[in-house]
């Protein structure tokens, strides 16, 4: 498939610091691309450019055909934004929501009637129509706010972290939503901070940290990164704090990384069978009490933790 | 234009939607307004004839030997208006013309020698009775100005009552010609003398581009418009506010990627802010017609009053939000800003009881200038007569908008 999406270069800075360091890659159409990378990692600056907010400092990204620096007009019409926030009118209906921002995306009469009917129904959100933005749960705000961005069908959707705080059975629905969408051929890039999201929706991944994309291709590609790396993973009581005692876990025979988070502790090594029983004893010795031992396969969290020795998570 | 439009009507759907927001937008100046009125006796008064003015400095010149120019006098010295005016005679008038200027006193009523003749003589072209009013007392020099109006109509009414009985009866031969102007002059003592008996008490009233009715000044005329200026000034920064709630709950920032200039935006957000100013205005004004049967004058010249200063209400609303960072320090500033120019522009005590200087700069609010409309309006002015409010209110309006679309450009990303 040709690419809808061609990013050159793209540098982004705010003052001294720089957000987004020269990123190169490239979408296919009908792809699901996940771009994977913890809070801060230049996740949201990246959509942001792309979706013509504002520009790059220098670089510029190509989609359709048209440059997001000196097309974005053509660009806007396009693309179809699910920002990380709920960007809705509280005081305002569904339905008058979805009325405004598809008169907003150049709908009306009847094309904008159907439409808003059309997405109503994606959404599940009907019977709610006439109800306003305030009295919704999150979830349903969160349904309202990815229909917003489907209004005008959009060629390629932005998905910014679309299930930032919301329940699992909402999480749910916006996953098989992202994946309906796509098999009606909607090219999709969706951001997360979840591996697990990533691995189940995306045909490729790009891992970005610190503006900069460290690791790029489909899952099984950047799993093979890692080798044949397992990752132990420790879990403690919850009333013991383990991050000063984390140094000692590195000297133990066969592991390669440790990372300590509040109440747990991950090693990366060849072989987690043989970094148990010496770990397991050096907890005793330390005075950790165990509450779960779990052996992970190479995955994408493994991956990030290979190349940057941080967890997703921080 | 259409999606500016619909922007501003988003806006105005989103404004009448917001409890608090309608609270001070519509309520408060309502309820204030009321409350000044029962406070006043306004509402209590078989007729509102206080305008919350008292003892007006007038100098009065009578240099007419006839009934007529006496019976002004008279007028500006009766027990009806002795709480209202402080008329004082004098005889020089260079001296109290330079007390006008001084703004000493509210204004100078100078009746010509040979007025009461030149009334009851036929044929004999009218005197005029002068009024030189100082500019920086507006109400008192309407108020002024309506009592010698509501004169001169009873005088030009008995003046063709007795020149048509006169003639008719020089003409039947009832009369002798030499006896024509002492059965007028006798005519005009008559009339006189009915009004010092209180047989058609004195209102203070404006004839007002003759129509039928006159109108009364009244104090609730000049608290209801005080108010609703007051807090258009709420109205007006209320949009700055959503301008920077929009940047913070992230809906101008999906506006932006959609495909809409942001000129559009900018003007839409702008739009709407008038708009909602206008339906203020209109509903406050509308309600207090109907409820306190509130005479607010010449409709044209009032819709006229109510775009204009909305207009430059709008223009102080986007200067502040183009300085300001959040919503919060809108509202702050926005609260600041709405109080002082009520205060500065007689929102809460009559300019003219303000020192010179608060009255120079109660020229940078649109609540002087519109107070000066409405006053005009309700003294039984028209559109014509609004021309250097209007002027002003749109020139106030035109330089703000252009100043803060200077510092927006500046801070030309509106997102970041």
């Amino acid at each position: 498939m040709p690419p809808i999406l061609e990013v050159h270069d793209l540098v982004k800075t705010y003052g001294e610091t720089l957000a987004v360091k020269g990123l190169c890659f490239s979408i296919a159409e009908g792809e699901i691309f996940g771009l994977l990378g913890p809070n801060g990692a230049g996740k949201t600056t990246t959509l942001s450019i792309l979706s013509t907010l504002f520009p790059p400092t220098s670089g510029d990204a190509i989609i359709g055909g048209f440059s997001v620096v000196k097309q974005a007009d053509q660009v806007r019409r396009l693309i179809g934004i699910v920002p990380q926030e709920i960007a809705l009118y509280e005081d305002l209906s569904a339905r008058e929501n979805l009325v405004f921002w598809g008169q907003m995306y150049g709908l009306a009469g009847k094309e904008l009637r159907q439409r808003v009917n059309a997405v109503l129904a994606q959404t599940g959100l009907q019977e709610k129509a006439h109800h306003r933005v305030r009295t919704l749960s999150g979830g349903m705000k969160r349904r309202l706010n990815i229909g917003v961005g489907l209004l005008h069908r959009p060629r390629m959707l932005f998905m910014d972290e679309p299930t930032v705080g919301i329940d699992p059975q909402s999480r749910r629905a916006i996953l098989d939503t992202v994946k309906e969408l796509n098999r009606q051929g909607m090219t999709i890039l969706y951001t997360t901070h979840y591996m697990e999201e990533a691995q189940e929706l995306a045909h490729r991944v790009g891992i970005i940290d610190h503006g900069e994309l460290i690791a790029l291709g489909t899952q099984a590609e950047l799993v093979r990164q890692v080798g044949e790396l397992q990752t132990l993973r420790l879990q403690f009581e919850e009333d013991q704090s383990v991050g000063a005692l984390a140094e000692p876990f590195t000297r133990l025979p066969g592991v390669v990384r440790v990372k300590a988070e509040d109440h747990s502790l991950a090693l990366l090594g060849e072989s987690a069978e043989k970094m148990l029983p010496p770990a397991v004893q050096l907890c005793g010795e330390v005075g950790l009490r165990l509450r779960t031992v779990q052996i992970q396969e190479p995955n994408l969290e493994a991956l990030f933790l290979h190349l940057t020795g941080r967890a997703l998570r921080d | 234009m259409k999606k500016t439009l619909l922007l501003a009507i988003k806006d105005l759907k989103l404004a009448f939607r917001d409890r608090a927001a309608i609270l001070l937008m519509l309520a408060a100046p309502f309820l204030l307004t009321l409350g000044l009125g029962l406070i006043t006796g306004r509402l209590s008064a078989p007729s509102g004839a206080s305008s919350g003015l008292r003892d007006i400095p007038v100098l009065l010149v009578n240099q007419d030997d006839g009934e007529l120019g006496q019976a002004l006098v008279e007028v500006f010295q009766s027990d009806t208006l002795a709480e209202l005016l402080e008329p004082r005679l004098v005889t020089d008038v260079a001296a109290a013309r330079q007390a006008v200027d001084e703004d000493r006193v509210a204004g100078l009523v100078l009746i010509p020698a040979g007025f009461s003749h030149s009334v009851f003589t036929p044929g004999a072209r009218v005197l005029q009775i002068e009024l030189y009013a100082s500019p920086s007392r507006p109400t008192s020099a309407g108020i002024v100005e309506a009592i010698l109006e509501e004169f001169l109509t009873r005088v030009e009414e008995g003046r063709i009552t007795g020149m048509t009985a006169t003639l008719s009866m020089l003409e039947s031969g009832w009369l002798l010609p030499a006896e024509a102007e002492t059965v007028g002059r006798s005519m005009g003592r008559e009339l006189a003398a009915r009004e010092e008996a209180g047989e058609t008490p004195l209102n203070l009233v404006v004839k007002g581009t003759a129509a039928a009715e006159p109108q009364s000044f009244d104090v609730m005329a000049y608290m209801a418009p005080g108010m609703a200026l007051l807090f258009l000034m709420f109205t007006a920064t209320y949009g700055g506010r959503t301008f920077l709630a929009e940047r913070r709950q992230h809906t101008l920032q999906r506006l932006l990627t959609t495909p809409t200039t942001v000129a559009q935006v900018f003007g839409g957000k702008m739009l709407g802010t008038f708009l909602t100013g206008v339906l203020q205005l209109g509903i406050l004004i509308g309600a207090s017609s109907l409820l306190f049967n509130l005479k607010w004058g010449d409709f044209v010249g009032v819709v006229a009053l109510i775009l204009c200063a909305s207009f430059a209400a709008t223009g102080w609303g986007l200067l502040i939000t183009a300085f300001a960072r959040t919503p919060g320090q809108v509202a702050s500033i926005g609260s600041a800003l709405m109080l002082t120019f009520g205060i500065l522009g007689g929102s809460f005590i009559n300019l003219e009881m303000l020192p010179p200087f608060v009255q120079i700069l109660s020229r940078l609010t649109p609540n002087a200038w519109g107070l000066d409309g409405f006053t005009i309006l309700a003294l039984g002015g028209t559109l014509a007569d609004l021309g250097r409010v209007l002027t002003a209110l749109l020139g106030m309006g035109a330089v703000l908008f252009a100043v803060s679309v200077g510092l927006f450009a500046r801070n030309r990303n509106l997102v970041q």
